[in-house]
């Protein structure tokens, strides 16, 4: 396959094409609706079927409909649309249907601004809806990564039948890079699903709920879920170590943009002797707490570095084991510059 | 010759079939079934037209409808 | 030799409901279950539960069924009919979940137009919640959040969902028909039995609305549940067809792409 020069939005759209779904149901919100408008136009050319919703509320819903009948589908949102979505994706998980969300994430709270923010942490890794249930969080820092982890996220949503989200930000969803996709899954060729509402014919009735009114059965369920998720993170972490070695001054965690930013900064001080290496977590849940905690072992200082007030810390803590974690954050839609961070790593440095 | 039967154990007693007979021949039982309800019963079989009101009324399909010979359709269903 | 002129459709399973003695719920099941089979259509139905007294649909039909969140089913319907046009999609409400949380979707999905059948159950009041005010509660009428009678200087009319539907344009079918009266069941059943062989036919979204009652959360017998429905409800929630495919759209409206 080539290379093109692909916005982010438009690039994940198309990996979803390419990964074999053919179904996007979603409603605008600044900064992604360009996914929605992409497959709008590309979706005809395979075949494919992208429905504007009332709502992201209906959105969801929607998806769960169409995932309860075993095809793939996904939809997208940005932070205050994915809080709408948060009754659905509950149910989802509860139901144990494979669906795939798209969270371009904006500063919040409230309807706050259109520009990049990495304040949905929390709501992605720990609060997406009621009840004890996870969703497989991938985060991306590219164009290129976003379009592969789309097509992973897919084949993971399947082979857990869990949700999983793609968390990005605006910058990710704005610019414009290389990528490559591979090769189009034909949907055709995808195994059918069992438990799939299909009509039916020859076979007991399925049913797919989310209501267990016995607490033995809801139990199960709960316990059913837990070993899901222990599974999970006995073989989906993912994470990117950069410049890692023994005897960093500082070990700054970023994810997503806030990584690349950091990057820049991380290249200038090991030009000037300096070294400072990078934890870069790609799945937020599961996050890899014992490829961090060694990491953390081989350096003086830590600091984690986000666009919000620090949400990705409390892991970083969580991973250090009582081990001093600095700070650096900008909100609002404030991007920080490398020379910025570099500041902050220097005076973490000096203190 | 119609005849219908009512399940006595699937009857919950609500007494709907006894207000859409228009031959008034169904009445309620002074036993209870197993669930504790007063089930319906036919008082009068042999004036049953065979309209199926009864048994399309009743909430619980608890009433089935057989005839023995002719069938008059009173109405479309 | 008797011959069986009414027994239990296959479409509904022989099993015992949780329905209140005298619910018309059961009577609904029932003809839902008789047009499925009459239409041959059970093998690839499938179903949408609500929120509310029939939350556990999907343990009486004998067919594929799912459990939406409260007033979601049409949005799952679409999900579900989109991507799968072959299939028979129903879903099956009550007021709270269609006419209130849900109003968005219903609506929503009947103007796009989704070839979807609704059952909707309306019955005045929210049943398996213990019996508050619903948004089709008559004035007056007593119901626990309005222990004096709704008022309508405070909570507005009750909201007949089969004429706000019938005012979109885009095609669909739309009638109301009642169960609580032993000859409104017939016409009833031949509405819900038209409003599916629309979707067989793949011609349009259709709702049927059964005005329907709630004697226990209407403090009534299953028979004066019945005339009270006859008495208070039938004069304000017209009965009939509203709308049907073939009527004719607004004048003027251009429909096709013409000239780019």
């Amino acid at each position: 396959m080539a290379r093109v020069l692909m916005k982010g939005n438009e690039a994940i759209g198309e990996a979803a094409v390419r990964a074999g779904c053919r179904f996007f149901f979603g409603y605008p919100i600044t900064p992604q609706t360009e996914i929605a408008e992409y497959l709008a136009k590309r979706f005809p050319e395979v075949g494919g079927y992208f429905i504007q919703a009332e709502s992201e509320v209906a959105a969801i819903n929607m998806i769960y409909g169409a995932a309860c009948t075993g095809t793939r589908v996904f939809t997208s949102s940005s932070s205050p649309g994915i809080s709408l979505m948060s009754e659905g994706m509950s149910y989802i998980a509860a139901s144990e249907v494979p669906v795939v969300v798209v969270n371009i994430v904006r500063a919040g709270p409230g309807l706050g601004g259109i520009l990049p923010s990495q304040g949905d942490y929390w709501q992605a890794t720990r609060g997406m809806g009621h009840g004890d249930f996870r969703l497989l969080v991938l985060a991306p820092a590219s164009v290129q990564e976003a379009a592969d982890l789309v097509m992973l996220a897919f084949d993971l949503a399947d082979k857990y039948t869990n949700p999983v989200m793609i968390i990005g930000d605006g910058i990710i969803g704005q610019m414009m890079e290389p990528v490559e996709f591979r090769e189009m899954i034909d949907p055709a060729t995808l195994p059918k699903k069992p438990w799939a509402l299909t009509g039916a014919k020859g076979r007991a009735p399925n049913i797919i709920t989310s209501l267990f009114l016995d607490p033995i059965v809801l139990e199960a369920l709960n316990q059913r879920l837990l070993k899901k998720y222990r599974r999970m993170e006995a073989e989906e972490k993912r994470w990117e170590e950069y410049n890692v070695s023994d005897g960093m001054e500082v070990l700054v965690f970023a994810w997503g943009t806030m990584s690349r930013i950091s990057k820049t900064a991380i290249d200038e001080l090991k030009n000037e002797g300096i070294k400072v290496g990078l934890f870069r977590p790609i799945t937020l849940y599961p996050f890899p707490y014992e490829a961090a905690g060694e990491a953390i072992g081989r350096a003086k200082k830590i600091i984690s570095v986000e666009l919000s007030t620090g949400q990705m810390i409390d892991d970083v803590k969580l991973a250090g084991c009582g081990k001093d974690v600095a700070f650096f954050g900008r909100q609002g839609g404030i991007v920080p510059t490398p020379e910025e961070v570099k500041q902050e790593f220097l005076k973490l440095i000096e203190r | 010759m119609p005849i219908i039967k009512v399940h006595r154990e699937v009857c919950k007693g609500c007494e709907l079939c006894n207000y859409a007979c228009p031959q008034q021949i169904i009445g309620m039982s002074k036993e209870l079934n197993k669930k504790g309800y007063f089930f319906a019963l036919v008082k009068d079989p042999g004036r049953c037209i065979g309209c199926c009101m009864c048994a399309i009324t009743c909430p619980d399909v608890a009433i089935e409808v057989g005839v023995r010979g002719t069938r008059y359709m009173l109405f479309e269903y | 030799m008797i011959q069986t002129i009414f027994s239990r459709p296959e479409s509904l399973r022989n099993v015992s409901t949780h329905y209140c003695p005298g619910c018309t719920h059961g009577v609904t099941h029932r003809l839902t279950a008789e047009v499925l089979d009459e239409l041959g259509v059970r093998e690839r139905a499938v179903g949408i539960a609500p929120v509310g007294c029939a939350v556990l649909a999907y343990n009486y039909f004998n067919c594929d069924f799912a459990e939406a969140a409260h007033g979601r089913a049409p949005a799952m319907a679409t999900g579900m009919k989109r991507t799968h046009p072959e299939l028979i999609v129903f879903t099956y409400q009550g007021d709270g979940d269609l006419a209130s949380i849900g109003m968005a979707e219903i609506i929503h999905a009947a103007n796009r137009g989704e070839k979807i059948t609704v059952i909707f159950i309306n019955n005045a009041i929210y049943g398996m919640t213990g019996g508050q005010m619903a948004p089709t509660t008559m004035p007056n009428q007593r119901a626990t959040t309005c222990p004096f009678g709704r008022d309508v200087n405070y909570a507005g009319y009750p909201i007949r969902m089969a004429d706000i539907l019938s005012g979109l344009t885009t095609p669909s079918y739309i009638v109301r028909a009642n169960v609580n009266t032993p000859s409104g069941i017939p016409f009833a059943k031949r509405c819900l039995r038209k409003a599916f062989q629309y979707q067989v036919d793949g011609r349009c979204f259709s709702l049927v609305e059964f005005v329907s009652t709630c004697p226990t959360n209407w403090g009534m017998s299953p028979i004066k549940a019945c005339e009270w429905a006859s008495s208070d409800m039938i004069p304000y929630y017209q009965l009939g067809e509203f709308k049907t495919p073939d009527d004719p759209l607004p004048e003027g409206l251009k429909t096709d792409k013409g000239d780019d």
